[in-house]
């Protein structure tokens, strides 16, 4: 295509004799973009068959337990006996650790999400400049630290707090390990929060303040509204960080599988049971083939809360 | 210029003395002294810059939201130095409503926008459903919107058309019933038509509420206000009746500007 547009040049007026110009470009500059966008497509292409690739190894190694005579799917779903590597009666049941997922999960929301909002808003509405900068470099901090560390900080100093100011035996707990959910998700929340807040055009904000709202009337009635799906993906983006986190859990829930009657008692997740046990676990055994399993739930579980996040937003979209 | 300011400041809306606004060093408005009669529609015009936004946004103390703003002077509205410490400036904008150049409904329903105002200022206890039903059809009335609306009192305000939109914004201060209501250049986001029905609107509205518009358009200054102020560079050059100062302007920048020399 490029040589027919070079050719027809040659018929250029005479005014310009010597130097022909080029319509078409030079074939490297052709086969080097052609290849950049090969590249581009292969990367693109390749995250599908990474995910793919996934999907087919956890299954593979997974499902062959579905078939085993001592393994029955309703005990994985609802029996809260995980006794996976008990000689005479081996059982399989994971639900104990669905609700230690779920409580940690609630339970560190519950205390992220009115600080990080807070926060957000604090930020957004009610420092100056200089205080902003300084905050949100502090945020980011937060979110650096990794979540070894962060068990690390739930198995010593919050586990002694707990101890010694509530008195329990135990400090390593469902409390222990909200609490360290909530210090991981508030960076997040915080941040998206303040993207979402920062996006409300101002026009909104005069609008409310010229009509004579308070600050705080202004923040209620015409902030949030206008932000409120920007809050929401802060919001979620949290819960799946709680969700997913394993290793922090991990050191600070305390370890023990069985369903919380309080925040003081100590809980296990699906992740920290899955980090926990695999590399004990024989490949192949049906021990190992039941974490596999674990893992698929768990992935079912933040689909789920991913899929609902989307039509929860979208509906608000529509409205 | 005005030599009646300490005549009775009552019979004025919005009295100025010697009203300086610096925008961090810039002086954008300089010694201006004005009154603006009661119940009728004063226009402010102007080039480009020469701080007519910045004079109405003094009118209810929107302009003190950044911080960099210094203000020195006095305005007195129904009898009161607005600058006075003791001055509430929630009562203030409860009394003194505006209009902003891009109409800017909240992205809450028609019917909240409406009722916004007497939500944000009236305790919850005392709200009935029943009154504030009435309010958002006679507001939406006055402004000529119930007929269009009264079927999509819940639709998104920020999706109607552009003219209904700056009515909305208009219909939401009268609730509160204001003494003054400043309009912003409000229709230069609007085509022909919804230029005049919001003229229209503003010719209804006269003699109930003090009106101060700022307006570019000439035309629009003669056809629609009883009395025009002319500003150029934030001071304030004429004031008088508005055919006056259009057929026969004193100051030669008054006229200057009226044949079109500046920008
Ligand atoms: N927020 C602000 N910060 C700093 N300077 C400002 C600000 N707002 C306005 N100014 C300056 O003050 C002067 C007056 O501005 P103003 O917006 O009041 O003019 P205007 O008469 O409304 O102009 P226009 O007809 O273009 O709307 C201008 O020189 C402008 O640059
Ligand atoms: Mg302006």
């Amino acid at each position: 295509m490029s040589s027919n547009l070079t050719e027809s040049t040659l018929t250029l007026p005479d005014a310009i004799p010597k130097r022909v110009k080029r319509v078409g470009r030079p074939r490297w500059a052709i086969i080097g973009e052609q290849a950049l966008e090969l590249l581009i497509r292969i990367s693109g292409i390749s995250a599908i068959v990474f995910v793919l690739a996934i999907f087919f190894f956890v299954f593979k190694e997974a499902l062959p337990v579905l078939y085993s005579h001592n393994f029955s799917i309703k005990e994985f779903l609802f029996s809260t006996q995980w006794y996976p590597t008990s000689v005479s009666n081996v059982r399989y049941g994971t639900f104990a650790l669905l609700v230690g997922s779920v409580t940690v999960t609630l339970l560190s929301m519950a205390i992220a999400v009115p600080f990080g909002l807070g926060a957000a808003i604090y930020i957004s509405e009610f420092c100056g400049p200089r205080q902003k900068e300084t905050l949100k470099i502090i945020i980011e901090l937060l979110a650096a630290i990794p979540s070894v560390v962060w068990g690390f900080i739930g198995l010593t100093v919050i586990s002694k707090l707990i101890t010694t100011i509530t008195g329990t035996a135990v400090g390593v707990n469902l409390l222990n390990g909200s609490i360290i959910l909530a210090l991981m998700s508030v960076p997040i929340i915080v941040s998206i929060g303040e993207d979402a807040l920062k996006a409300v055009p101002d026009s909104f904000r005069e609008a409310g303040m010229a009509m004579g709202t308070t600050r705080w009337q202004l923040i209620l009635r015409v902030l949030l509204p206008a932000a409120k799906n920007g809050l929401l993906a802060a919001v979620l983006l949290g819960v799946g960080r709680a969700v997913g986190e394993t290793m922090a859990v991990l050191m600070a829930t305390g370890h023990s599988v069985k369903i919380p009657h309080g925040v003081f008692d100590s809980v296990r997740t699906l992740t920290a049971n899955i980090a926990a046990e695999l590399g004990e676990a024989a490949a192949g055994s049906p021990h190992y083939r039941v974490l596999f399993l674990t893992g698929i739930l768990l992935f079912v579980i933040t689909f789920i809360v991913n899929l609902t996040a989307d039509f929860v937003i979208r509906g608000i979209k529509r409205k | 210029m005005d030599t009646n300011v300490t005549t009775d400041s009552l019979e004025y809306g919005v009295l100025t003395k010697d009203l300086n606004l610096w925008y961090g060093k810039f002086q954008a408005l300089k010694s201006v002294s004005m009154s603006v009669k009661k119940g009728q529609i004063t226009s402010l015009i102007g080039p480009s810059g020469c701080g007519k936004t910045t004079l109405l946004r003094c009118f209810n103390r929107i302009n003190e939201r950044f911080s960099y703003v210094r203000t020195a002077g006095e305005i007195v509205i129904l009898g009161k130095n607005i600058y006075d410490s003791d001055v509430s400036l929630i009562e203030l904008r409860k009394n003194v409503g505006m209009v902003f150049q891009r109409p800017n409904p909240l992205p809450i329903s028609v019917y909240e926008n409406v009722v916004f105002g007497l939500k944000v200022h009236t305790p919850r206890k005392q709200l009935k459903k029943s009154v504030l039903d009435e309010t958002v059809e006679k507001s939406l009335n006055e402004v000529g919107l119930w007929d269009d609306l009264k079927d999509r009192l819940k639709t998104k305000a920020t999706s109607l058309q552009l003219e209904q939109q700056q009515k909305l914004c208009i219909a939401r201060l009268l609730p509160l019933k204001p003494d003054i209501i400043l309009m912003d250049e409000p229709c230069s986001a609007l085509d022909v038509e919804g230029t005049h029905a919001i003229e229209e609107l503003m010719f209804t509205l006269r003699n109930k509420y003090t009106i101060i518009i700022v307006t570019h358009n000439m035309s629009q200054a003669r056809r629609a206000s009883d009395e025009c102020v002319f500003m150029l560079l934030g001071e304030l050059i004429e004031h008088s009746r508005t055919e006056e100062l259009f057929i026969n302007p004193k100051n030669p920048k008054t006229a200057e500007y009226i044949e079109g020399r500046y920008g």
